[in-house]
């Protein structure tokens, strides 16, 4: 339920940010990303808006950028198709370093980056911010169904069994000089995520033959009642409610 | 490649959002009869295992790789309602915490990777072990020929959805025979590990995998043997 | 003799999933606050029994029955309540960030809250010696303390019957005397599963022998270890130089 991989994302640190309960937090990233997206395609101040509200967060938080922008590399896939999009898109057509580009696709790349950025951002702050464990008693304080709770428990203890194993094998199979290089060897790797899904669960089923000989019953208990107080709830609402009304200002804006 | 935050616009967002939280419901009804508190960890695990496999991506055609979605690997395993309920759980997580795929493609997301593969994987698997011989060793075949299956079907509703909310302006056709190109390709990658994996819990823990409960023989319980 | 025993087993047979036969019909009957060690080779089916004796494996034929209660879907709660298991490795039993999250995770599934629930932690750690260690993660501790805080974890919801897999294997000889010190002073009733013979002469004044799936032997620990032909005959084996008529005989 905490180490291993999941548990690198987090941050250790005594802040305002960190000691928000995370149901609250959860609400905040997910208002300010909807904000975000509902941006009027024109506008292009309220991304600077967008981004200094994040800026401040991860200050707040004392999260060092250079850990930001390395977590950002899951990016990258879609970046590679942001830049394709003036290439293959239709329409007027304009020349940048000598590569004839469609404007509409030049607008519509640069949208999609900053729209995709910044949710890709709020979520890196999210999880340096908030434990594997409590992200679960959140999504369970806002009545995510009991067994998605489940079943996200669960996972999450697996992931470092899963990790771990992984490893193990790896090494296993490269000190036999085996590496993955192309489709041919899938087989291989195949082969072994086949034992090393059997090997995960015998660990995890004596875990859970534990859990249940000690009367669990699919619920968590949640020691340190989480309850959040009305001002938690302030606090976090910064982060959305400047988002919201740089949105809605710039929609007023468009609408005269 | 999961759905980033604002690339698909908001109505077809939403649409898919409200699609998504229909079908989970439905399947949140159908898991009931499908896990009890031992197999719960099960769905926890496939749902690590998807996770976990997803972060290997193999090379398909220059320049492009791609991933298990694991859709139809998951509904074998734990049965098609549960295996929606395990991917979208990973979707979930992914777009929580590894920034993978945006909070407001959610919806997006878990239509595509979740449901139409999960489906589509689960209903030709079934069709072709309607096809082939009553043996346990026929599921291999038709777990692979579902996943090989689910994965351009998924490209196609993607497509559609782009069609119907793309934030910008390319044409469609090439973006359809470029989709199913490449994701053909890439079917046949997940039908390889959905092929093997399954077949390799099948040989050690056949009471594991779902789909071969059709198979399982009763068993008779004997009393101590003559000593 | 009012109450009833602690545990009876009758003609208990299971099967695995697989179709692996794993039980042929364990009787055994445990009597409260007794002290039963159960020896056998790998692969009899100790394991198996263990995990009948609140629920967790089911299915199969014969009767289970905790105090009085028998096993059974409708009381499970209430069974698991009564009958503690510590599993063979403690990494198993151990899964929550903290000792303490750990050690209350039980008594919070009984639903025990607060100033309550502080206390059941405080009792059980005190119990096992591991006091001091309430805030740090179980897996930085040593395998003994792992294996201690494990006892613990199970003690703190006040079980009838404690079952033990194992209890002393891996543990080093200062941590195997230490915790038969914990569980001799224990008012419960132990079943004792376990290879180390020389454990199962100092803990429990009876013994059972399980091979292929049933008791084929049931007596005092002490007769059964000088019993040559019995012991030979299920593949158990004292350690090398420890002879049981050296030790002076217990009188439990
Ligand atoms: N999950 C399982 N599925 C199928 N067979 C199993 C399973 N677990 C155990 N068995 C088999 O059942 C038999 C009894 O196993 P069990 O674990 O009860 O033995 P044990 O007496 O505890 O052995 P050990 O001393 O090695 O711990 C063995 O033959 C084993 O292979
Ligand atoms: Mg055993």
């Amino acid at each position: 339920m905490s180490g291993g991989h999941t548990h690198q994302l987090y941050v250790e640190h005594e802040t305002l940010v960190h000691r928000l309960p995370p149901q609250c937090k959860l609400i905040a990233v997910l208002t300010f990303v909807i904000a975000v997206v509902s941006t009027p395609r024109s506008a292009v101040w309220p991304y600077a808006v967008y981004a200094g509200a994040l800026a401040a967060v991860a200050v707040l938080a004392r999260i060092p950028a250079p850990l930001i922008l390395r977590r950002m590399v899951v990016e990258v896939p879609f970046v590679v198709f942001a830049l394709l999009l003036p290439v293959i898109s239709r329409g007027p057509r304009v020349d940048v370093l000598g590569v004839s580009m469609s404007e509409s696709g030049l607008a519509a790349a640069g949208i999609l980056l900053a729209k995709g950025t910044l949710g890709v951002v709020a979520s890196i702050l999210l999880a340096a911010t908030t434990r594997p464990r409590d992200l679960l008693l959140g999504l369970q304080h806002l009545r995510m169904p009991q067994l998605l709770v489940q079943i996200m428990t669960f996972m999450f203890r697996y992931v470092e069994v899963v990790l771990a194993e992984m490893g193990r094998m790896r090494v296993a199979r490269e000190s036999r000089g085996f590496r993955a290089r192309n489709l041919g060897q899938l087989r291989v790797l195949a082969h072994s995520a086949g034992a090393l899904f059997i090997r995960c669960f015998e660990r995890g089923e004596r875990v859970h033959l534990a859990m249940l000989s000690r009367g669990y019953s699919g619920r968590l208990p949640t020691l340190d009642g989480a309850q959040a107080r009305s001002t938690d709830w302030a606090v976090a609402a910064c982060l959305p409610a400047a988002a919201v009304l740089a949105s809605a200002a710039a929609w007023f804006a468009v609408g005269r | 490649m999961h759905v980033p935050d604002g690339f698909i616009n908001a109505p077809v967002s939403l649409a898919t959002g409200l699609v998504a939280v229909a079908g989970l419901a439905v399947c949140l009804r159908g898991a009931q009869r499908e896990l009890d508190d031992k197999t719960a960890p099960l769905a926890g695990l496939v749902a690590a295992f998807i996770f976990a496999v997803q972060m290997l991506n193999f090379p398909v055609a220059v320049g492009t790789s791609g991933h298990l979605m694991g859709g139809a690997l998951a509904a074998v395993l734990v049965g098609p309602y549960t295996g929606v309920l395990c991917v979208s759980v990973v979707l979930l997580v992914q777009a929580l915490f590894f920034a993978d795929g945006g909070l407001t493609a959610l919806g997006t997301n878990i239509v595509l990777m979740a449901l139409v593969t999960a489906v589509v994987g689960y209903t030709i698997t079934v069709l072709a072990q309607a096809v082939l011989p009553n043996v346990r060793g026929s599921l291999v075949p038709a777990a692979a020929l579902g996943a090989l299956v689910s994965v351009p079907a998924a490209a196609l509703v993607f497509v559609l959805l782009f069609a119907l909310g793309g934030n910008a302006d390319i044409p469609l056709g090439e973006v359809v025979a470029g989709m199913t190109g490449v994701h053909v390709l890439i079917g046949i990658g997940e039908a390889t590990i959905t092929g093997l994996t399954v077949g390799s819990i099948l040989a050690v823990r056949p009471d594991l995998v779902y789909a071969a409960r059709r198979y399982r023989q009763d068993l008779a319980i004997h009393h101590a043997p003559a000593r | 003799m009012s109450s009833p025993p602690s545990l009876v087993v009758e003609g208990l047979a299971f099967a695995y999933p697989d179709g692996h036969q794993a039980l042929y019909g364990v009787d055994l009957t445990v009597g409260r606050g007794e002290r039963v060690a159960v020896l056998g080779p790998n692969g009899a089916g100790k394991t198996t029994l263990v995990l009948h004796l609140n629920g967790i494996l089911t299915g199969g034929r014969g009767r289970v029955e905790v105090a009085g209660l028998p096993v059974a879907k409708t009381n499970l709660a209430e069974i698991r309540r009564r009958v503690g298991i510590v599993f063979q490795d403690p990494d198993d039993q151990l899964f929550m960030p903290t000792v303490r999250e750990d050690v209350a995770f039980g008594p919070a599934n009984l639903g025990l809250r607060g100033p309550e629930l502080a206390d059941r932690i405080e009792e059980a750690l005190a119990l096992v010696g591991m006091a001091g260690y309430a805030d740090r993660p179980p897996h930085h501790l040593s395998y003994g303390q792992r294996r201690r805080v494990a006892v613990a974890t199970v003690l703190a919801m006040r079980p009838e019957i404690l079952v033990l897999d194992e209890p002393s294997s891996n543990l080093d000889p200062a941590s195997r005397r230490e915790l038969a010190d914990i569980l001799l002073a224990l008012p419960v009733t132990i079943l004792m599963v376990t290879h180390d013979l020389p454990y199962a002469l100092q803990l429990c004044p009876r013994a059972v022998i399980l091979d292929d799936g049933v008791i084929v032997r049931d007596a005092p620990t002490y007769d059964l270890l000088c019993d040559d032909a019995t012991m030979a005959a299920h593949r158990l084996e004292l350690p090398f130089g420890f002879d049981p008529r050296t030790v002076a005989r217990p009188t439990g």
